[in-house]
């Protein structure tokens, strides 16, 4: 068995995307990501890569776009306030079609919000973020070893499909710690005969852009970048399905949220009842399909969430509304605990059981 | 007999500019070097948001187009990337002095080894003649109609000087290109821009009085008149910076605090 570390989930995204071969590093400081920041300035001038403080999250994620256009793995970090500074450049990265990894450990918002950990920016990160018709695609960690092993897949996904990708993690997936193994299989990085290389007068010239003037090139562009996220929806959607096989009650939940949950479902089996969790890994693509699959057992959808309910639109659009889907969250820098989820399971299974029609009152009210 | 050609770091593709402007005269001179120092094939340029937009249909190496004002950020991921490559940018003085500014001077704090080409005319071509940050006091502009006021809009933006004053940069030079002489000149500080670089001693900026005629609503020859009557009074042309050389602001020199 492969040696474990016991790490920081911000060590291990670092160590991690030093390992899948990225050398360059920009970023500005900010809670809570900062050891993200500390471990890379710390390591990149050992293995003669580069880690750079950049003036603000604007600058860093312009010189992303910079290092990105040049052929190289290159990753930047933020919480929250800072990411919705990088969005512009995000923007620009989908549209000029560059591969890149953003790290987004989310704190409470809106504004200046808080420090502590939240999901509240699953709109801005599943449905863009920035100005324009584009997707990330989205990873969602919920434990150390996932900080690394879908840091390492975040950038094979950024690679291979020319696109941005964010790590949606949270404060507390960034600072909690656990062992960890870096026991990875990394596959080589792709030919990037497109990249700002110099054309070393043997090809003409090579430009990276995102400006088209002309709306009917302009429009093509869009209809083929939108072809490339169909294919990356038929292929790329993940999810871990937990006590599943017979589950009427079932909760979708995603990071920190998601293991929490997991305690609220073995309570209430406990407890006879049959719930059971869907743990979208990637936010986008959204592994609808699961959740659809899902209604055929389920009798109700509990969308568990550290945010205000952003996930809990993509819980509905996914079950067709076949289901009854009710939101149990905190907000702010608040982590619901098992208790008010298990709560939440046994006021849907009764008020879901065969022959009811009460209708049901949220439970997130609960717990303030 | 060839007596004229164009670069060839130049492509065929025309310029969009306006009848009188002098970014094609940049333009040229900025190719005209790369031809000379023969470091087309690794040379890296990055265009702005503004007129020059579309410089990277322009120039025959590779090229990039960055976010308004972020040229500077995007060189250096460039550069930190792929260091043998000579990286230069291109903006104007909206894109350079006003929504860059903080990626300006820290690129120029960082002496990041990049070329900077700053097209100083006063005006926002791009969008139609607004008021710039280095409009003078007075100028009429669309946003500025009755005059740039001072007291409502500041002062303009004296960028050679204001970067001189930072430890970092290596070298810079303003420049004009409204007469053979002045374009000389200009010829002979983007070559070292780009010396520079080559020989890894940091930051160098060249910034370039130049004329927009259709936004000041003067006639070409009018407009080359007024570098020289309203612009290099209050930007003097010379070299603010060439710490090789040995030339820095008074405020470096021995016996200053």
């Amino acid at each position: 068995m492969a040696e474990k570390v016991l790490m920081k989930g911000n060590e291990a995204i670092a160590e991690a995307a030093i390992l899948a071969g990225c050398r360059h590093y920009f970023g500005y400081p900010i809670t809570p990501q900062t050891e993200i920041a500390a471990y890379m300035a710390k390591r990149m001038p050992k293995i003669g890569g580069t880690f750079l403080q950049a003036e603000s999250e604007v600058a860093a994620i312009n010189m992303v776009y910079g290092a990105s256009s040049a052929g190289v793995r290159v990753m930047t970090s933020s919480s929250s306030p800072g990411i919705s500074l990088k969005s512009e450049g995000i923007s620009y990265l989908a549209g000029a079609d560059l591969p890149a990894v953003i790290v987004n450990a989310q704190r409470g918002g809106p504004g200046l919000g808080g420090i502590q950990p939240s999901q509240s920016d699953y709109f801005q990160a599943t449905r863009g973020g920035g100005h324009g018709d584009y997707h990330l695609i989205v990873l969602a960690p919920s434990s150390v070893q996932e900080m690394a092993s879908l840091t390492i897949k975040a950038f094979d996904l950024a690679d291979k499909w020319r696109a941005p990708v964010m790590i949606l993690a949270d404060g507390t997936t960034g600072q909690m710690m656990e062992p960890v193994s870096f026991d990875f299989e990394i596959s080589p990085q792709p030919e990037k005969p497109w990249a700002l290389t110099g054309t070393r007068g043997a090809r003409p010239h090579n430009i990276t852009n995102s400006l088209y003037l002309s709306p009917e090139v302009l429009e093509e562009k869009n209809f083929e970048r939108y072809r490339k996220y169909d294919e990356i929806i038929r292929t790329e959607k993940m999810a871990e399905e937990y006590r599943m096989e017979d589950a009427e009650i079932v909760l979708v939940a995603f990071g920190i949220a998601a293991r929490v949950s997991k305690n609220a479902v073995d309570a209430a089996r406990k407890e006879g009842v049959k719930a059971g969790l869907i743990r979208p890994i990637t936010l986008w693509p959204f592994p609808s399909d699961t959740l659809l699959k899902a209604t055929e057992k389920a009798r109700a959808f509990i969308s568990v969430e550290l945010s205000m309910g952003q996930l809990i639109e993509d819980v509905k659009l996914s079950t067709e509304c076949r289901r009854p889907v009710y939101l149990c969250n905190r907000a702010g820098g608040m982590i619901p605990l098992p208790d008010q989820i298990h709560r939440a399971i046994m006021e849907a299974h009764s008020a879901t059981a065969p022959g009811t029609s009460v209708s049901f009152s949220s439970c997130n009210k609960e717990d303030k | 007999m060839t007596v004229f050609k164009k670069p060839h770091a130049l492509t065929d593709a025309p310029f969009h500019y306006c009848p009188g402007c002098t970014h094609g005269i940049v333009h040229r001179l900025v190719a005209e070097v790369i031809d000379e120092l023969g470091i087309e094939g690794k040379t890296v340029g990055v265009a702005p948001v503004g007129c020059a937009v579309m410089a990277y249909d322009y120039f025959s190496c590779d090229m990039t187009e960055a976010a308004h004002g972020r040229a500077p950020a995007v060189a250096t991921g460039l550069k930190r990337a792929n260091p043998d490559n000579i990286v230069f940018t291109y903006q104007g003085d909206g894109d350079l002095a006003s929504i860059g500014t903080a990626e300006t001077v820290h690129a120029a704090a960082r002496n990041e080894n990049i070329t900077v080409f700053f097209i100083n005319n006063a005006i926002y071509g791009m969008t139609g003649g607004q008021m710039a940050p280095t409009s003078l006091v007075g100028q009429v502009t669309q946003t500025s109609p009755y005059g740039r006021d001072p007291s409502l809009c500041g002062y303009p933006v004296k960028i050679c000087e204001m970067l001189g004053e930072l430890e970092g940069p290596e070298y810079l030079e303003r420049v004009a290109v409204n007469n053979v002489k002045n374009v000389k000149t200009a010829y002979k500080a983007i070559k070292k821009a780009f010396q520079n670089q080559i020989d890894g001693r940091g930051f160098s900026l060249v910034e370039v009085l130049s004329a927009c005629p259709t936004n000041w609503g003067k006639t070409p020859s009018e407009a080359l008149k007024w570098i020289d009557t309203a612009m290099i009074p209050y930007y003097p042309l010379g070299v603010y910076r060439d710490r090789t050389a040995g030339i820095l602001p008074d405020s470096f020199k021995e016996g200053t605090v």
